[in-house]
């Protein structure tokens, strides 16, 4: 294992890092209370300036998916694969109980059993190394694969 | 003021080698000026638009340095249908009697490639591998598919349907038919979106001259006039390409917006419709569009595919050129390729694809990225 000092967020201000419970970082608006992520300044709905940053919750439920069949273009992916080693793999939206649905890719060991509406957790974790050092990113995994 | 269009012209569409997107953008504007016997120098302005094949004002260096007032015009997917508004802005504002707008582009091929930085995105969402289109044409009809139960046969239905009538346009880039089969058992990209449901980026061009209403028959018998344009951008809440979370209260798409503007604008309603181009960036949009811009039910598609309704004999006969689906998408110049084959339709001069008994009343509808639509209605 890694130490948190070889450890780099793939952006900063994405999810709370290092943690041993790291969540997603979201905004709330202090006058509609419209949740976004990732957390930003203004709020898109009733165009207002005042957010405050929030934790997201960590379980939601998969609201759509794809299964991303081909190698991306590098750049920008920057994924580890080679057109020999790509495995298609899961994009969705997790829908965050009374937060926002959050865009994000799919670690699961069966890609066949992605249904709308199942249960989604929270996962984060090493997505590659650069410059010497392992890049951590968040994912959602099928609670009942955790 | 209201505005016709007068005259138009397109270089074919697809891959065409040692021809930059610039040259088929002049090749296009000459083809407009010629189709009503017009010059360059008849021109007082023109408004072009390319999203990879540099600025369109260069055309004038080709088309003859006559000082008109030429507009670069940069608006995503919608570039050529925003340069069409401005060009029906201009008329209709009283300030110009003729002019231009033009759209071409000339793309690398494969899927295209996204800066999310330039699209107010985070670096990281290139890098982990979502800024990318087809993901988001997956995810939509995922969804839209589980909420109003259509079938992956109506997909297949859709790409059948489009390339049959590209194969019977000559300016098409894919001027094949494929069977069922063909497009069922194509590649998988982007769950449950198949290869051949697709339309690619390409290249290609077209033009269209623009001039006041009541001076249209002076140079045409055959004037085509434009009731309505409008454009829309996303609204809160609406589910579009690259948005990193969506909200949990929905929106209606920025295509319902310009749908219902324009039909107000040009006072006529969906059933009204003779013809109609919907952008199909892949089969589900063409889906999704049929009732977003009013002409259906949500989970009517279904049926309307099954009972053969889209096809050009049909009650809305849409993409009767074959859409994107066959035509490719050059994004500059795309919206205008609908606008053209709705101008033929019009004229009663699309040869094998004809939509019969004379159809009145067009209808043209481009989406994409970063979420906004555009929609016109055209009468003869």
């Amino acid at each position: 294992m890694a130490s948190v000092a070889d450890q780099v967020p793939i952006a900063e201000g994405l999810f709370t890092w290092p943690s041993n419970d790291p969540r997603l970082l979201g905004s709330k608006c202090q006058s509609c209370g419209v949740v976004t992520f990732p957390a930003q300044s203004g709020c898109p709905a009733c165009c207002g300036e005042a957010t405050e940053t929030i934790e997201m919750e960590r379980r939601g439920k998969l609201w759509t998916w794809t299964i991303q069949g081909f190698l991306p273009n590098r750049p920008p992916y920057e994924g580890p694969e080679t057109p020999e080693t790509f495995q298609p793999f899961g994009v969705g939206y997790v829908e965050l109980p009374g937060q926002v649905r959050v865009e994000t890719r799919i670690k699961t060991e069966d890609l066949a059993k992605l249904r709308i509406g199942m249960n989604m957790d929270l996962v984060v974790e090493k997505y590659i190394e650069r410059d010497g050092k392992d890049v951590i990113a968040y994912f959602f995994s099928p609670t009942d694969e955790i | 003021m209201d505005v016709a269009i007068i005259g138009i012209g397109i270089h074919p569409f697809g891959r065409t080698e040692g021809v930059s997107g610039l040259e088929q953008g002049v090749h296009a504007a000459r083809g407009a000026l010629k189709d009503v016997a017009l010059e360059w120098t008849d021109m007082e302005f023109a408004y072009g638009g390319s999203s990879a094949a540099g600025n369109a004002d260069a055309m004038v260096s080709k088309l003859g340095l006559t000082g008109l007032q030429f507009i670069n015009v940069s608006n995503g997917c919608a570039t050529g249908g925003s340069a069409l508004q401005s060009a029906y802005m201009a008329i209709q504002s009283g300030m110009f009697d003729i002019g231009m707008a033009v759209g071409f582009d000339k793309h690398p091929r494969g899927a295209f490639t996204v800066n999310p930085e330039a699209s107010g995105l985070g670096k990281w969402y290139g890098d982990i591998g979502m800024a990318l289109t087809p993901q988001f044409f997956g995810m939509k009809i995922q969804r839209y598919m589980h909420e109003h139960d259509i079938s992956e046969d109506t997909l297949i239905q859709v790409a059948v349907k489009n390339y049959r009538n590209g194969s019977k346009n000559r300016n098409a880039w894919r001027r094949k038919a494929f069977s069922y089969d063909d497009v069922a058992s194509s590649q998988m990209v982007c769950h449950p979106l198949r290869k051949y449901m697709f339309c690619s980026p390409a290249e290609g061009a077209c033009a269209m001259i623009l001039c006041r209403a009541d001076k249209a028959r002076q140079y045409t018998s055959k004037p085509v006039f434009l009731k309505a344009v409008s454009v829309k951008t996303r609204q809160f809440g609406s589910f579009e390409v690259f948005s990193q979370s969506q909200a949990l209260d929905r929106a209606p798409a920025p295509t319902a917006q310009a749908s219902a503007a324009a039909f107000e604008m040009a006072g006529v309603g969906p059933e009204d419709i003779d013809v109609a181009q919907l952008q199909d960036t892949e089969s589900g949009a063409e889906i999704m569009h049929m009732a977003e811009n009013g002409f259906c039910e949500d989970g009517d598609q279904e049926k309307w595919l099954r009972e053969g309704h889209t096809e050009i004999d049909g009650k809305l006969p849409v993409n009767t050129d074959g859409g994107c689906m066959a035509n490719g998408e050059p994004v500059g110049a795309s919206g205008l390729r609908q606008v053209y084959e709705i101008c033929l339709q019009l004229r009663g001069e699309a040869e094998q694809r004809q939509v019969p008994n004379n159809p009145k009343t067009g209808y043209t509808h481009v989406y994409g990225a970063p979420g906004l639509s555009g929609v016109t209605i055209m009468t003869n």
